[in-house]
């Protein structure tokens, strides 16, 4: 499944990242070098195979429904680029 | 209930939709940190170092929320899923702050179900319900405080939902409108979401399509975000069920979009097309294993069940004589239910119904109250129809007793001591009545006597007046019949 | 008094309780040697005020005998565990002005147990890499480097320097398809990654979340020992982490491996395979048995597809763990005009090539249409790996492998930076290990023609380090390594 430029651009956008225009055929050759590494996987049959999620079979332990953490704005905030009023600041987000 | 179908010059069209409802979970802490669900504190004091998305920081479960989903999902008549998975909805969104939602995808906890509608008619109609699964919530974004900057405030980052998901079974607004009315009924006797729509802890998202008449076919839908009130998603669909009508008719094509509905034009207009959609990559979190319910788990929540709604109607009709009518306005909600049940017990419940839909629920809304602080106790406004049944008072003097509760929080018994309503049912007392209204007009009696029958109102009405209301009308009518032959 | 900074952790702890030597002389030889020592970059950030301040502290308490396990242990912390107050920057550039306001779980056990921290050390940007050269600060020179300077390994190439160099007693790891054994077979130092879930992750800056473990780098098989024991341990924090019992690993050290059944994978001496890796295998499983150890052959089939499943998972799951850094709430942000140019200047600048490259493979295998042909089927050749491991498991008791196939190379070396395939190849004698859970211990077996150092690996089953340890300190006896 070789990709092309198009789908290249799109990748980036999806991980909002930039691939500069002369890079494009360079980024989408390397692209296609890995992907046909990778699927080298399509040789080993998989059917009746169910996907491992959990590596050591552990089961979700829950927590009991306690307050633990907050009022703690001024470290939420301390690394912030732009902050407000106590709020992130970004540029304006238009609907 | 009678059909609901578009039909124009050229043609009749049928309406098809399915409902998504963000519920957000009651509970204390959210759903992956221990932060406070409270609303209204002030900016990002609610945030923990897990929802401001802090390099290296884990989700952790909280119980309740699993707790209350359960809970939820039985009230739906659900299957619970022993075996449930969360996932990671990635996109980038300034109120996001890990960069991906996490949320349920193909193994949600709580799968299909179903429950029944109450339509103006009087008829019921079953929806059923897709699936319902547990996410968290995202922050929110103030965009009016600065023309060119927006503000991110991270207290609902996290707080836990329940998305419910329903078949595309609504063929008509008010069904729809039915059945938020009834989920957030369920909701709020289950007490596991508050069902707010308009402060946002109940949200709306709505799917719409239509096809000719008849036909079976499925055509393009679109879907209309965060619709938040009843009234607007009954709105919402028959607007863009009319939109879809003339595109059609005029030979367009319907496009797959996300859709903005507009209450105050009552249209919808395109948020997002198609080709610009999210693609979420959805993968397992790795963060957190399976979500595994033990048999115990559910059935201690099944058995801590409150009876909701639908049961308690059955009840009601069944037990207490009500008519299928009022069983449902009243156990629509729950405090109303349970204000009724301690008013009738022991009591007629057809009489206490009466009162507590008619001049019970006038004085609420007259004094704009919560029936949880009604100045009329359920004991009293039971006391009330006692005294009335018992022939103390008459319904008349009732209506009076009742306003002097409403105003003073008085037992009725008393009132009706003190100012000494109690009604006269002593033979010798009425007659002396009667014969001194019968000396008084000596001409009625004459015209009486000659056959003019419609006179005894008037002296009912006499007699009524001299005894300050409280004679008892039916003796009066016995004993005046009696007097003048 | 022979240098201080050549004692292990056991010798310095045993000196220290006996008061030959104190807290504070300890530090001050490490701290010295830091400087001494600058040239390797190991350190990108140091703390040695703090470091001597908690020295001070630690002295005090073993006057009054309230002295805890490793009480003034000068240790490196590898950049990705966040310190409180301390900088954390993943050695990338989009966080590297990030000062957390909280302290990881592991940082914290070692705290709690008397240990003082003398700085962050280099690694490979987000912990990708094999080579520490992804790394924002620039790359670890190996400190067995002669005229060429070679790389350190990676991605914790600043621990495993920091340590052969003895500019720390130990450092802190971690370890997502490698990264703690691979640095400490070229640096001729000891590692282990534990069993996925022995350590919290909690505080640590993930790269993918279903792969990482933290683990410690030491000079010796027992120091790991004593490393493990602190940093183990079941943490609420991390639904990850095992409720399973931590033992005292210090306790496996010296019992005997007589009867124990060594597994030796078929699949892995292939016909590449470098000559002088293939002559120490052999020799370590030599020494192994001599101490009464049996050699057993073991078949892992799928052995051959662990590096492209790792290469589908790990990027797919990093490209998800690395959206968080878009500039809003912390790090570097570039501007631009509206919110997704933001993102996407913040994330361009900020982000290097490798890094970049592996977000970009990960969102490709998880979007739409390609997530079945890629990630679905990558999580299912995991399990066919695991059951691999599993198999073997039935018919040996720990499995012997090399760490690497290759020697150190030269920074810069063109035929890795050319091909990053070629760069990843490097990876698969340890990716395996990752996919599948288990625990795996690198330490040094000798040294090639060229003077440079080679790891072995023990790989144990799920949560049985205690059969590495013991097999672990056989082979080091018996392979008597010489430190630097």
């Amino acid at each position: 499944m070789a990709v092309d430029n198009d789908t290249v651009r799109r990748i980036a956008f999806l991980a909002r990242l930039k691939v500069e225009q002369d890079k494009l055929e360079e980024t989408k050759e390397e692209f296609n070098k890995i992907l046909a590494w990778v699927e080298e996987l399509g040789e080993v049959n998989t059917d009746n195979v169910e996907p491992l999620v959990s590596v050591n079979n552990e089961t979700l332990t829950l927590r009991q429904d306690e307050v633990l953490s907050g009022h703690i704005s001024e470290e939420i905030l301390a690394n912030a680029p732009a902050k407000e009023y106590g709020y992130f600041v970004v540029p304006k987000v238009v609907e | 209930m009678a059909e609901y179908i578009i039909e124009t010059e050229k043609g009749k069209w049928e309406v098809i939709c399915g409902l998504e409802i963000h519920c957000q979970i009651i509970s204390k802490s959210k759903i992956f940190s221990g932060a406070s669900t409270e609303f209204g504190d002030d900016v990002n004091e609610n945030v923990s170092f897990v929802d401001a998305g802090m390099p290296g920081m884990l989700p952790t479960l909280n119980m309740e929320c699993v707790h209350q989903a359960v809970k939820t999902g039985l009230g739906l008549n659900a299957v619970i899923n022993k075996y449930s998975e969360f996932s990671r909805k990635n996109y980038f969104y300034a109120d996001l702050p890990q960069g991906y939602q996490i949320t349920q995808f193909v193994h949600p906890i709580v799968g299909e179900g179903a429950i029944d509608i109450d339509l103006a008619d009087g008829t019921t109609k079953t929806i059923r319900i897709e699936r319902m699964h547990i996410e968290q919530d995202a922050g929110k974004s103030i965009h009016d405080i600065d023309p060119k900057k927006s503000f991110i405030d991270l207290n609902r980052a996290g707080v836990g939902l329940m998305e419910i998901v329903t078949k595309p079974d609504f063929r008509a607004p008010e069904e729809a409108g039915a059945f938020l009315r009834k989920l957030r009924s369920i909701l709020r006797y289950l007490e596991t979401c508050d069902g707010n729509m308009d402060e946002g802890s109940m949200r709306c998202d709505v799917n719409v399509s239509v096809r000719p008449y008849g036909s079976d076919e499925l055509r393009t839908r679109c879907e209309m975000k965060n619709v938040n009130s009843v009234k607007f998603v009954m709105q919402a669909i028959e607007s863009e069920a009319k939109r879809h009508v003339e595109v059609y008719e005029n030979g367009g094509e319907i496009c797959q979009e996300t859709r903005q509905f507009d209450p105050t034009t009552l249209s919808t207009k395109v948020m997002r097309k198609k080709e610009f959609a999210h693609d979420y990559r959805y993968f397992p979190e790795p963060d957190l294993p399976p979500l595994i319910l033990s048999d115990d788990f559910i059935a201690k929540i099944k058995n801590e069940l409150v009876e909701l709604p639908d049961a308690k109607k059955v009840r009601f009709v069944k037990d207490l004589g009500l008519t299928p009518y009022d069983a449902m306005v009243i156990c629509e909600n729950k405090e109303v239910a349970q204000f009724f049940e301690k008013a009738a017990a022991g009591r007629d419940g057809k009489k206490v119904a009466n009162w507590l839909m008619g001049d019970f629920f006038a004085m609420l809304n007259k004094k704009n109250l919560d029936i949880k602080n009604s100045p009329v106790s359920a004991e009293n406004l039971g006391k009330l129809v006692d005294l009335i049944s018992k022939d103390v008072i008459s319904g008349k003097i009732a209506k009076d007793v009742f306003e002097i509760m409403a105003e003073t929080g008085e037992n009725p018994e008393d009132i009706v001591e003190k100012k000494g309503l109690k009604q006269v049912t002593d033979t010798s007392a009425i007659e002396a009545i009667i014969d001194l209204v019968i000396s008084q007009n000596p001409d009625n009696v004459a015209s009486y006597k000659a056959g003019k029958v419609n006179l005894m109102g008037w002296f009912v009405g006499q007699v009524m007046k001299q005894s300050q209301g409280k004679a008892n009308p039916a003796m009066v009518n016995k004993l005046l019949k009696d007097k003048l032959g | 008094m022979s240098n201080l900074t050549d004692l292990t952790i056991s010798e310095s702890l045993a000196k220290l309780r006996k008061k030959e030597i104190s807290p504070v002389e300890l530090a001050t030889a490490y701290i010295e040697k830091m400087s001494e020592n600058n040239k390797y970059n190991a350190y990108i950030t140091q703390t040695t005020e703090q470091a001597l301040e908690q020295a001070k502290a630690s002295e005090k308490r073993y006057t009054d005998g309230t002295n805890r396990p490793l009480e003034g242990i000068a240790l490196g912390i590898k950049d990705l565990f966040c310190t409180k107050n301390v900088r954390t920057t993943a050695c990338s550039h989009i966080i590297d002005n990030f000062v957390p306001q909280y302290e990881s779980t592991v940082t914290q056990n070692l705290l709690n147990d008397g240990a003082l921290f003398l700085g962050k050390l280099n690694l490979d940007e987000f912990a990708m890499g094999g080579s520490n050269e992804t790394s924002y600060f620039g790359p670890v020179v190996n400190p067995w480097s002669r005229e060429t300077k070679l790389v350190a390994g990676g991605s914790s190439g600043g621990s495993a320097a920091a340590v052969a160099a003895k500019m720390c007693a130990a450092a802190t790891g971690t370890d997502t398809g490698g990264s703690i054994r691979q640095p400490s077979a070229f640096c001729g130092v000891t590692g282990i990654k534990p069993t996925y879930g022995r350590c919290s992750r909690y505080g640590i800056i993930a790269f993918a979340s279903s792969l990482d473990q933290a683990g410690p780098i030491c000079k010796d098989v027992t120091d790991c020992a004593l490393m493990l024991n602190s940093m183990a341990g079941y943490d609420a924090k991390d639904s990850t982490s095992s409720k399973v019992t931590v033992p005292d690993f210090t306790s496996f050290i010296g019992q005997d491996i007589k009867g124990l059944k060594v597994g030796i994978p078929e699949e892995y001496r292939s016909d590449g395979l470098n000559a002088e890796v293939s002559a120490y295998w052999d020799k370590a499983a030599e020494i192994l048995k001599a101490q009464g150890a049996e050699i057993v052959h073991i078949n892992l089939p799928h052995t051959k597809y662990a590096l492209p499943t790792y290469y589908v998972i790990a990027p797919a799951e990093a490209s998800s763990n690395l959206a968080r850094y878009d500039g809003v709430r912390y790090g570097n942000r570039v501007s631009g005009n509206g919110l997704d140019e933001l993102y996407i200047n913040t994330r361009t600048e900020g982000f290097g090539k490798e890094v970049k490259r592996r977000i970009l493979i990960g969102t490709y295998v998880l979007s739409a249409g390609y997530y079945d042909a890629y990630y679905l089927k990558a999580q299912k050749v995991r399990r066919l790996i695991k059951n691999d491991f599993d198999e073997a498991f039935k018919k040996c008791d720990v499995i012997l492998t090399p760490t690497s196939p290759i020697e150190p190379f030269a920074i810069g070396d063109k035929k890795m930076l050319e091909n990053p395939i070629n760069m990843y190849l490097n990876d698969v004698f340890t990716v395996s290990v990752n996919l599948a859970g288990l625990p795996a211990m690198s330490l040094p077996i000798g040294l090639s023609k060229n003077g440079l150092p080679l790891g072995m690996q023990l790989i144990g089953k799920s949560f049985d380090e205690a059969t590495i340890f013991k097999a672990g300190y056989q082979l080091e006896r018996g392979a008597n390594f010489v430190r630097m």
